[in-house]
């Protein structure tokens, strides 16, 4: 028998047609499952690439809050958090902690003095094998309400129009709370100072299945010293982390992590509205730093500061950011570890916290 | 030697029914969610992980029934240029089904993520972290991923080929129905009948 009957009959033809309709049309829904077929679909690499500076990313490093310096330490567990939890963090004890303090910026080279926002990404483990993983910003809100809008905010800052900021603030009237943080806020003159918010709600869910929304927040122990970033240009483009490293050599920084629950009806998909101030509130344990780490080389260089890997007892809410910063931060992470041979390697000079 | 036979047996033809399924969902669930910043993005990485994992303990079992029952033999009358791509293309099908979840599991570890099966079920990290590695292994597995696409859409278009133009009764070999093995091998009967 050859390869088709003979003659080709136009049953024969049909059914090729139909094979080419139907493998076509797989195809076709692979590709618009893809994107491919949705220019205007908001990706994570979109959101990534929104972030690079004019001059393109700084290849190696994180593709935002690039600058920033690693810490070694523990989180003390008091206990108290187990009432809302049954996540082994809050059992009483201590677990080794991992984190780093940062400046959101895409420039790990940016003075200190130019950077309104400050963060900690911080990564607990616990005996029972599980991880939290938290990125924290010290503003009291988060600038937009979506990640839509937070896209069309970078676009917006980013754009050489005079009227593109306005029209974002006109279409996202939320972002005044935040506009009115950074304006006014006093600055700080250490890391130490600085208290840092999670923003995002997770839910807490305890012993008998009880779920909670809740965000959290790291206080600092050290009372803050405030100052303006005028002065704080005076103390040099580096001063933060040179001072934390001498800081922290000198003796082991702290800060109490406090949850917040949410009272119903509270807002908890939207990072960019807080809640009232007499909402229940739970000091479940210390984080100590103990230790600074060199930046180059560190331990923190090949971790990704991931807001969804969570323990169990802690889950994402309807708070639409944690998905999509840990799809962005996944493509921050898959293309820093792919240029690994831009990143600076070999520590040449002494850097802030090494010990020389 | 085993009697000739037309018909792969009912447990082949469930586990490559089911196995198709996954298989297909895996390629949308994993084209979808490395393009969405949406809150589908959390189930979809995690479903893929899942499925992932079923897909490989499923094709080792799979292999097995596989070893033991063998397979019915393609038709004598088929072009030998043919016979060359099915057995290729078989080969590489089974290949992918092993080395893509594995290659995502490693993937995971050379990252330093937890690898979660689903719920608290973790599984180990099989590779130290490392960013060489990891950009190494990301390469493969999604290259790797749009090569297994195509051969799935080339494999399912040579299936429609021997089910509607040669209806050569390969297509009945893997046909979910009937589940008995007894019907006359369908190459036998007039193709016009």
């Amino acid at each position: 028998m050859p390869l088709f009957p003979q003659p080709f009959s136009r049953s024969t033809l049909g059914s090729f047609v139909l094979i080419a309709g139907v493998v076509g049309g797989v195809a076709a829904a692979f590709a618009y499952t893809a994107g491919w077929l949705s220019p205007q679909r908001l990706t994570p690499g979109k959101l990534v690439e929104a972030l690079a500076p004019p001059g393109g990313p700084a290849l190696g490093r994180r593709r935002n809050h690039a600058k920033g310096i690693c810490f070694t330490g523990v989180f003390e567990a008091n206990g108290n958090g187990a009432a809302l939890s049954n996540a082994y963090v809050f059992t009483k004890g201590q677990y080794p902690a991992l984190g780093r303090f940062n400046l959101a910026t895409p420039n790990p080279d940016a003075a200190d003095s130019t950077v309104r926002i400050r963060g900690m990404g911080l990564r607990i483990a616990t005996p029972d094998g599980q991880e939290w993983r938290t990125a924290m910003i010290d503003s009291p809100v988060f600038p937009a309400s979506t990640p839509q809008a937070f896209h069309a905010l970078l676009l917006a800052s980013a754009s050489k129009d005079p009227n593109a900021m306005k029209e974002f603030v006109a279409a996202n009237p939320g972002f005044a709370n935040f506009k009115a943080w950074a304006d006014s806020a006093p600055w700080t003159t250490s890391f130490a100072q600085d208290r840092f918010n999670s923003l995002d709600a997770f839910i807490f869910v305890d012993d008998f299945g009880v779920r909670r929304a809740g965000r959290w927040s790291l206080l600092p122990a050290a009372a803050p010293v405030a100052t303006t970033d005028a002065d704080l240009a005076k103390l040099g483009p580096d001063f933060l982390e040179k001072e934390i490293a001498e800081r922290v050599r000198g003796a082991p920084q702290r800060w109490t992590m406090a949850v917040t629950i949410a009272n119903s009806g509270d807002p908890t998909n939207d990072p960019s509205r807080a809640w009232p101030e007499d909402r229940r509130t739970v000091d479940v344990g210390t984080l100590i730093v103990r230790q600074t780490e060199a930046e180059p080389d560190g331990p923190c260089r090949d971790v990704n500061f991931d807001p969804t890997v969570l323990p169990s007892g802690i889950a994402i809410s309807d708070d639409p950011f944690p998905a999509a910063r840990s799809s962005a931060y996944r493509v921050s992470y898959d293309l820093r570890t792919a240029e690994a041979k831009d990143y600076p390697y070999t520590v040449t000079h002494t850097v802030a916290g090494a010990t020389p | 030697m085993t009697p000739v036979r037309h018909r792969f047996s009912p447990l082949q033809r469930l586990l490559h029914w089911l196995m198709a399924i996954c298989v297909i969902a895996m390629f949308f669930i994993g084209v979808g969610m490395v393009s969405t910043v949406m809150p589908g993005y959390l189930p979809l990485i995690a479903i893929h992980k899942t499925l992932g994992i079923a897909i490989l303990v499923l094709v080792l079992l799979r292999l097995a029934v596989r070893v033991h029952s063998g397979a019915p033999s393609l038709p004598a009358d088929l072009p030998a240029p043919m016979k060359l791509a099915a057995h290729l293309s078989h080969y590489a099908l089974y290949g992918l089904m092993i080395v893509m979840p594995l290659l995502g599991w490693a993937m995971l570890s050379a990252a330093e993520y937890p690898v979660v099966l689903y719920g608290k079920k973790f599984l180990p990290a099989i590779l130290p972290q490392s960013a060489a590695v990891h950009t190494l292994l990301w390469n493969a597995h999604y290259y790797l991923a749009f090569a297994f696409f195509a051969l799935v859409l080339l494999h399912f278009a040579a299936a429609l080929l021997h089910a509607l133009v040669r209806r050569d009764g390969v297509f009945e070999t893997i046909a979910p129905l009937p589940l008995r093995d007894d019907a006359a091998p369908a190459s036998a009967a007039p193709a016009d009948a």
